[in-house]
């Protein structure tokens, strides 16, 4: 394999991994603010319980999401040099923006989240979660500008020829509100509220199967449930608004997610289906003119398809644009229809007699995960082959000097690494829901661990 | 291209830039520091309280290290893109050591299984090392210039940053470290703990005078162009004397057992050392050792003057908000370090 390929593969599974842990920080943080704001309005400890219950599963959440997030910052310079020299100039400062507004924000207050309870007052605490949660959604604004100025450049000039050519920025608000940001900031942010709503009631669904801290976890589930519920609609619009920015500026990528061929005709909305590249078809269900209903709201008005571009200017594998693309509409779907008969159930107050709802609701956390990756997949192989929209093609966009084997070695190495973090992740992460939202203070000073810290010292 | 202060934008942001790493390695070099000092303390509540010493402060510090990088990308992208695709291997290796320092100080505790403990100790403390170890490396290969070719392209393997001058300044790099986290340890224990800390700081300053006192020679006769612009500005002694005072400083609190004072003179040296490397690399950010009118200079490697604008702006606004609540986080853990149910 080239160096080409296994840098895509690596940046395209180190961000993957990456993009599991914040979208959950934002969302959970979310609830937490909703949790402890109860609290602080009501004073019922139950709602202290589980903010801090809540706060654990967010430690190491955002633990992670930390420790591999840094690896995305450096692997711009490390495989992609020739991009960096490109963008660095317009790209580079919403970073640095990231970096200094709301990076420093969320790690700044994150110790007074997680160590802070007997250090400050309630409403000193109450703030520092919030401070945390805003930092994370900041943190999300910038990086999605930056990455939608990719998708859809605007406020620079290019100076420069050939090796030599490079964005320069003219205009900063224009770079910031490019015409997707403002909708892929907005899709981002609900979709990370859905992330973390989906696991509060997922953690909830499970304790209430086993009947375990009742109070606590219907609480909680409502909590997360009136989140999702909500998300889950806003979503299907905000989703629609960014595929009209799509249509827009990115022809190509609408076309390849609906594997729409011909030139200029009306195009079809799949529910499923299968593209061949070769051939130029697609085979499966679909709606007659949906997609021209959807972008023009008339199903007969033409859509430009694949043939329209130049083969070399097609994403490269237009099957795994649109089946990411649909996968991410059937999970957001799903949603929709879960959260909405959870809500008639609750309604007449029958949800928590539900036993195959609460064994739905345990699993369903997976749901928003698989849209978020998927959702990320459309948009991302949907760009291609540019890694610029229009400007600069991802296979000129690597380091020089950087060898295949090379990448292969730091590939292997992350694999490795994220496969331990991940089995790490998964079995903290049940120990903890295991466990319960009961103190730990019982714990630390229990025999068992003093008998352990005995041995401990004289080994 | 237009000034501030007298100085030219792209002079300005090569301080920020110099002002981001700084910080980085006076706040994270205490953790690292205390990370690589960690398997002295053999007893598990000991662990702990260095542990949690750092807790609520390191990925605080970290942030420092992420604001710089985002900073050298956006400022000076060819030094970003030179050094990050040269360094490849290295720097693959520092982002492991990252992640495993990370998950050590988070996942130790989560287990009361002796191994368990025990692994995440040592891989807590091995990653420590490497970090400082690998930051020293491509500062000390940076100092003598990269092999390029005229886009910045690194033209030689990585075996070639294993030479005895950037082994020297990785080695000073860690003591440094070692000394500075050790101050840092003594400040926040109490009891036998801070009795054997005291003892690791001795050791530790005198680890770092030996090794630095060898770079200095060593940078002297044999890398002289390092020392060119001091020798050429006399009232540039300064720095390094003012330097050699702090260190003295530094050996002269810790018999005072004065530690808070110690730590400010060891900031003092850190800082100065990284003044003196701004000095003597200064128009250059990367030499190149092959052809010296290929080296990527701050001027050369710039952002535009209005990018570079946007940006004084981000910081004048930032950098301050920064500062503020970083030292309502140190203020509210301030002390010695207690233990409690939320603790690592």
């Amino acid at each position: 394999m080239d160096v080409e390929i296994l840098s895509r593969i690596q940046f395209a599974f180190t961000i993957s991994f990456h993009y599991i842990y914040p979208p959950l920080s934002i969302g959970l943080g979310l609830c937490m603010v909703i949790m402890e704001g109860l609290y602080l309005k009501t004073g019922q400890k139950i709602y202290e319980d589980m903010t801090r219950f809540f706060t654990r599963i967010f430690a190491l959440i955002f633990g992670i999401g930390v420790a591999t997030g840094i690896v995305m910052e450096f692997e711009f310079g490390t495989n992609w040099a020739t991009y960096s020299k490109y963008v660095g100039d317009v790209f580079g400062s919403a970073l640095a923006a990231e970096g200094i507004f709301a990076f420093a924000l969320e790690s700044g207050f994150l110790g007074v989240l997680l160590f802070g309870w007997n250090k400050v007052s309630p409403r000193v605490h109450f703030f520092a979660t919030i401070m945390v949660t805003l930092g994370s959604m900041f943190s999300a604004i910038w990086i999605v500008v930056a990455n939608s100025w990719q998708q859809t450049p605007a406020g620079f000039h290019i100076v420069g020829e050939g090796l030599e050519a490079r964005a320069e920025i003219i205009n900063f608000w224009e770079m910031v509100f490019n015409p997707s940001s403002l909708e892929r900031i907005t899709h981002v942010w609900i979709g990370a509220f859905l992330s973390g709503a989906f696991l509060v009631t997922s953690i909830a669904a499970w304790y209430i199967r086993h009947g375990k801290h009742l109070e606590f976890s219907r609480k909680a589930f409502k909590i997360g449930l009136s989140v999702a519920l909500i998300c889950s609609y806003v979503q299907l619009f905000v989703g629609h608004k960014s595929a009209e920015v799509v249509a827009e500026y990115q022809p190509a990528k609408l076309a390849a997610m609906e594997g729409h061929f011909e030139e200029n005709s009306k195009a079809d909305m799949y529910l499923f289906g299968w593209v061949n590249k070769q051939q130029e078809t697609t085979k499966g269900v679909a709606i007659p003119g949906g997609l021209s209903f959807l972008i023009h709201y008339n199903f007969t008005e033409p859509v430009k398809g694949l043939r329209a571009f130049a083969p070399e200017d097609r994403p490269g594998n237009p099957n795994l644009v649109f089946q990411t693309y649909h996968l991410m509409i059937a999970c957001g779907m799903a949603m929709i229809l879960l959260t909405s008969l959870a809500a008639w159930y609750w309604r007449k107050g029958v949800l928590f007699d539900k036993t195959w709802m609460m064994k739905v609701f345990v699993w369903a956390v997976l749901l928003p995960q698989l849209a978020n990756q998927a959702g990320w997949f459309a948009a991302e192989t949907g760009r291609q082959p540019w890694v610029v929209y229009g400007l600069l093609r991802t296979s000129d966009a690597l380091s020089a000097s950087v060898k295949a084997n090379q990448v292969l070695f730091s590939l292997v190495l992350f694999s490795l690494v994220y496969a331990l973090l991940l089995t790490l992740f998964l079995y903290l992460l049940n120990k903890k829901i295991v466990h319960g939202p009961a103190a730990h203070k019982e714990e630390m000073h229990s025999p068992q661990l003093e008998e352990m810290a005995e041995r401990f010292d004289t080994r | 291209m237009p000034t501030f202060l007298g100085l030219d934008y792209p002079t300005l942001w090569f301080l920020v830039i110099g002002a981001c790493f700084t910080g980085y390695a006076i706040l994270d070099g205490f953790d690292l520091g205390a990370g690589a000092v960690h398997l002295f303390f053999n007893k598990e509540e000991s662990r702990r309280i260095a542990l949690n010493a750092i807790g609520p402060v390191w990925d605080g510090n970290e942030v420092w290290l992420v604001i710089g990088g985002g900073a050298l990308f956006a400022g000076f992208p060819k030094v970003y893109a030179a050094v990050f695709s040269a360094f490849y291997i290295p720097f693959m290796i520092f982002l492991v050591a990252l992640i495993f320092r990370a998950i050590s100080i988070e996942f130790r505790s989560k287990e009361p299984m002796i191994w368990w403990r025990k692994f995440w100790d040592v891989s807590y403390c091995i990653s420590s090392i490497a970090i400082a170890l690998a930051l020293g490396l491509v500062l000390g290969n940076i100092l003598q210039g990269l092999p390029m070719d005229k886009d910045g392209n690194f033209l030689e393997n990585w075996t070639y940053f294993l030479n005895p001058y950037a082994g020297m300044v990785a080695i000073s790099t860690l003591a440094l470290f070692m000394m500075h986290g050790a101050i840092y340890l003594v400040m926040k224990t109490e009891k036998r703990l801070y009795t054997k800390l005291t003892i690791i700081v001795k050791n530790t300053t005198i680890f770092f005078v030996i090794s630095v006192l060898l770079l200095s020679f060593y940078t002297l006769l044999y890398k002289t162009h390092l020392s060119e612009r001091i020798k050429e500005n006399t009232w540039m002694f300064i720095i390094p004397v003012v330097m050699v005072l702090a260190i003295a400083n530094i050996a002269r609190r810790t018999s005072q057992q004065k530690y808070r004072l110690a730590f400010l003179s060891s900031a003092v040296v850190i800082s100065l050392l990284l003044v003196i490397v701004a000095v003597e690399l200064y128009p250059y950010m990367v030499p190149n050792s092959l052809n010296p009118q290929y080296g990527l200079t701050v001027h050369n490697a710039s952002s535009s003057a209005k990018s570079l604008g946007i940006m004084l702006v981000f910081a004048a606004i930032g950098v301050p908000l920064v500062a503020i609540y970083t030292s309502f986080v140190f203020w509210t853990f301030k002390g010695k370090v207690k233990l409690d149910e939320m603790s690592y």
